[in-house]
C-alpha cells in the first residue's frame, strides 16, 4: 500500500493501537511521576493549606537519620550488585563455554527454577536456615565451631547475602547472552598471540560481554535499590533500608509529602546510577534494555 | 579458559567445585522451606520431629491450622489469582497492541515512544506504587469535588493493584511479543493477500497464530509476575491482602509452619508453569 493512499481507515487503525499505549504511559507512569514531584514540593502551612516549598526535601538533608539511610542502601546496594557479578560470571561462563549441548541447556535451566518461586518463599527460606533457632545456627553447634547458637538475622552480612540471592537471576541471563555469542576462535587467537587468562580477560571477554555486564548491573542495581521485602524480614525492624523510610512516611504516618520527596530521591538516585552505567560502558539504553 | 584449550586439572576440579557450590547455594533455601513444610513440629525451625501432614491437612480438632482450613490463607491464594488474572489480560492486549504499533506503524515520535515503553522496567517497584497511589487520589479527590461522584476503585485496594503491577508488566509483554512479530516473513502475510485474503482474515489466520508462542509465554510470565509482585503491591493494597502482603506480615510476626505449605504449594505451581513452557518452547524450535 503507497503512503499516498494511507488514507483515514490506516489513520484509524494507527489511533486505535496508540490509544492504549497512550494511555498506560501517561495514566500510569508520566502523569503519577508528575503529580509524585508537585507533591513532594508542597508545604502544609496549616491544617488543609498547602504552599510550594522545599521543606520535605530540606528536612531530607538536615535529618541525619534520612541522609544516612540514603547512603546506606546506597552503598549496600553497590557492594551487593558487585558481588552478584563477580559470583554469575563464573557460572554464565561455564554454562555459556565450557559446557555444550544437553548439559549447558540443563545447567541454564537449572540455574533460573529457583526464580520461578516467589521472593517471599525464597526470604522464608533464608530465615529459617539463618534465624537463632535456624538450621546454619545449629549446625555451627553441631559442628564445635561456635558455642551457643548465634543470631544471623538482621546483621547487613545478611542482608546482603539475601540480595545477592534475589538479584543472581538478573544478572546470569544477560551475562549469559553475551558470552555465548563470543567466539571461541577470538580467545584462542588472543592466547596464539601471547595473552595470558587475565589479558584476554581484560581485552577481549570484557569488551564483547560488556553490553550484558552493563545491563545486568543496572537492573541488579535498581532492584536492590527498591528493595523492600529482603531488606525488611532479613534486616529486621531496623534495617534501615530507604524503601522503609518511604514506606513508614506513606503507609504509616500518611505524610505523603514526605514519602513523595523520599521516593523522588530514591528515583533520582536509580536514574543517576543507570545513566553512570550506560555512560561509562558506552552502551544505548534501548539496546541494554532489550538484554534483560 | 575454553574447552579448546588446555586446561590444568586443578582449574578444572575448581569450576566444578564452585558449580556445584552455587546450586547447593541456589536450592538451599527452597529445599528447607520444603522440608519444614512436613516437620512434626509448631515452628519453622529444626531439630526433625518426625513427619507430618498437619500442616496441609490440619483442622481446629487438631490444634493445629492447616493449610487447607486456613481460610485467611486460602482466601489470599484466591485474590492473587484474580488480581494476576486481570494482569494477565491487560498486560497481553496491550502488549500486543503496542507491538503492532511499534513493528507495524510508523510515525513521528515514534523513537521517543519506544525509549518511554521501556522506562517502566528502571523504576523501583516501591516508586511505581505511591506515585499510582497519590495520583489515583487525587484523581478520586478531583472526581468527587467536581461531580459529587465517589471513585472507590481508585482508592487503595484490589483495582489500584491491578493498575499498579500492570504499569511495569506491560513493558514486559511489549518486549516479548514485539520481538517475535519483529521476525515475522512479511511475504507470508503478503502472499495471503494476494490469494484475496482481507487484512483481518490475514491477522486472525497467519499472523496472530504465529504470535501464539509469545503470546502464551508472556501470559505465564505476566500471571506469574502478578502473583509474586511484593513492592509494588504493598504501597497500594486495601483491606484485602494478596498472598505474598499476607505471608510478608505473617512472617514479621512468626509463623507456623503453614507458610512452608503454602510455599510448597506455590513451588509445586511456579515448577508447572516453567516446564510446560519450556516444553512448549522446544516444541517451538522443532517446528520452525
Amino acid at each position: 500500500m503507497a503512503k499516498a493512499t494511507a488514507s483515514a481507515s490506516q489513520r484509524l487503525i494507527l489511533w486505535l493501537l496508540l490509544a492504549p499505549a497512550l494511555l498506560w504511559l501517561f495514566g500510569l507512569i508520566l502523569l503519577p511521576h508528575l503529580d509524585l514531584a508537585l507533591l513532594s514540593l508542597r508545604e502544609r502551612t496549616g491544617p488543609g493549606e498547602y504552599a510550594f516549598g522545599l521543606a520535605q526535601y530540606r528536612t531530607f538533608f538536615t535529618e541525619p537519620l534520612y541522609w544516612d539511610v540514603f547512603v546506606r542502601t546506597a552503598t549496600i546496594s553497590l557492594i551487593a550488585t558487585a558481588l552478584t557479578l563477580l559470583l554469575a560470571f563464573p557460572i554464565a561462563w561455564t554454562i555459556a563455554k565450557l559446557t555444550r549441548g544437553r548439559l549447558s541447556t540443563l545447567l541454564f535451566a537449572v540455574c533460573l527454577i529457583p526464580f520461578w518461586v516467589s521472593e517471599t518463599v525464597r526470604t522464608l527460606g533464608w530465615m529459617i536456615l539463618l534465624r537463632e533457632t535456624g538450621v546454619i545456627p545449629g549446625l555451627l553447634v553441631t559442628l564445635g565451631i561456635t558455642e551457643v547458637p548465634i543470631e544471623m538475622l538482621y546483621r547487613d552480612p545478611t542482608i546482603l547475602v539475601g540480595l545477592v540471592y534475589t538479584s543472581l537471576l538478573f544478572m546470569v541471563v544477560p551475562l549469559y547472552g553475551s558470552l555465548e555469542s563470543l567466539d571461541d576462535s577470538l580467545i584462542e587467537a588472543a592466547y596464539d598471540l601471547g595473552g595470558n587468562g587475565w589479558t584476554v580477560l581484560r581485552t577481549v571477554v570484557i569488551p564483547h560481554a560488556s553490553p550484558g555486564i552493563t545491563a545486568g548491573c543496572i537492573v541488579v542495581f535498581m532492584l536492590t535499590l527498591g528493595n523492600y521485602l529482603t531488606a525488611s524480614l532479613l534486616g529486621g525492624k531496623n534495617s534501615l533500608w530507604f524503601t522503609e523510610q518511604i514506606y513508614t512516611q506513606f503507609i504509616t504516618r500518611f505524610n505523603w509529602e514526605q514519602g513523595a520527596a523520599f521516593g523522588f530521591l530514591l528515583l533520582l538516585l536509580s536514574s543517576v546510577m543507570v545513566w553512570t552505567g550506560l555512560r561509562l560502558s558506552g552502551q544505548r539504553f534501548s539496546d541494554v534494555m532489550s538484554r534483560t | 579458559m575454553i574447552p579448546s584449550l588446555p586446561r590444568p586439572l586443578w582449574l578444572r576440579a575448581a569450576t566444578i567445585f564452585f558449580v556445584l557450590g552455587f546450586l547447593v547455594l541456589l536450592f538451599m533455601p527452597l529445599v528447607t522451606v520444603a522440608v519444614f513444610a512436613f516437620n512434626d513440629a509448631p515452628y519453622p525451625a529444626p531439630p526433625w520431629q518426625g513427619f507430618t501432614l498437619d500442616w496441609f491437612t490440619g483442622n481446629e480438632a487438631h490444634g493445629r491450622t492447616g493449610l487447607f482450613s486456613d481460610e485467611e490463607l486460602l482466601g489470599s491464594i484466591l485474590i492473587s489469582m484474580l488480581v494476576a488474572t486481570w494482569v494477565t489480560v491487560l498486560s497481553v492486549t496491550i502488549g500486543t497492541t503496542n507491538a503492532f504499533l511499534m513493528e507495524r506503524m510508523s510515525f513521528r515520535g515514534q523513537g521517543v515512544l519506544a525509549l518511554l515503553m521501556l522506562v517502566p522496567l528502571v523504576i523501583p517497584g516501591v516508586i511505581l506504587g505511591i506515585s499510582i497511589l497519590a495520583f489515583a487520589s487525587r484523581v478520586a479527590d478531583l472526581l468527587g469535588n467536581l461531580m459529587g461522584w465517589e471513585a472507590e476503585f481508585l482508592r487503595p485496594g484490589l483495582p489500584l493493584v491491578v493498575l499498579g503491577q500492570v504499569s511495569y508488566i506491560i513493558a514486559i509483554s511489549t518486549l516479548t511479543i514485539s520481538a517475535r512479530l519483529k521476525r515475522f516473513d512479511r511475504t507470508l502475510e503478503e502472499a495471503a493477500c494476494n490469494l484475496g485474503a482481507s487484512r483481518l482474515a490475514v491477522l486472525g489466520t497467519i499472523v496472530l497464530p504465529y504470535l501464539r508462542p509469545a503470546l502464551i509465554g508472556s501470559a505465564a510470565i505476566a500471571f506469574l509476575m502478578s502473583f509474586e509482585n511484593f513492592n509494588t503491591t504493598l504501597m497500594l493494597v486495601g483491606a484485602d491482602s494478596p498472598l505474598t502482603v499476607m505471608m510478608y506480615g505473617r512472617m514479621r510476626d512468626g509463623a507456623t509452619p503453614v507458610l512452608n505449605a503454602v510455599s510448597v504449594f506455590l513451588m509445586v505451581a511456579s515448577a508447572a508453569i516453567a516446564l510446560a513452557l519450556m516444553r512448549g518452547d522446544r516444541r517451538d524450535a522443532q517446528r520452525s
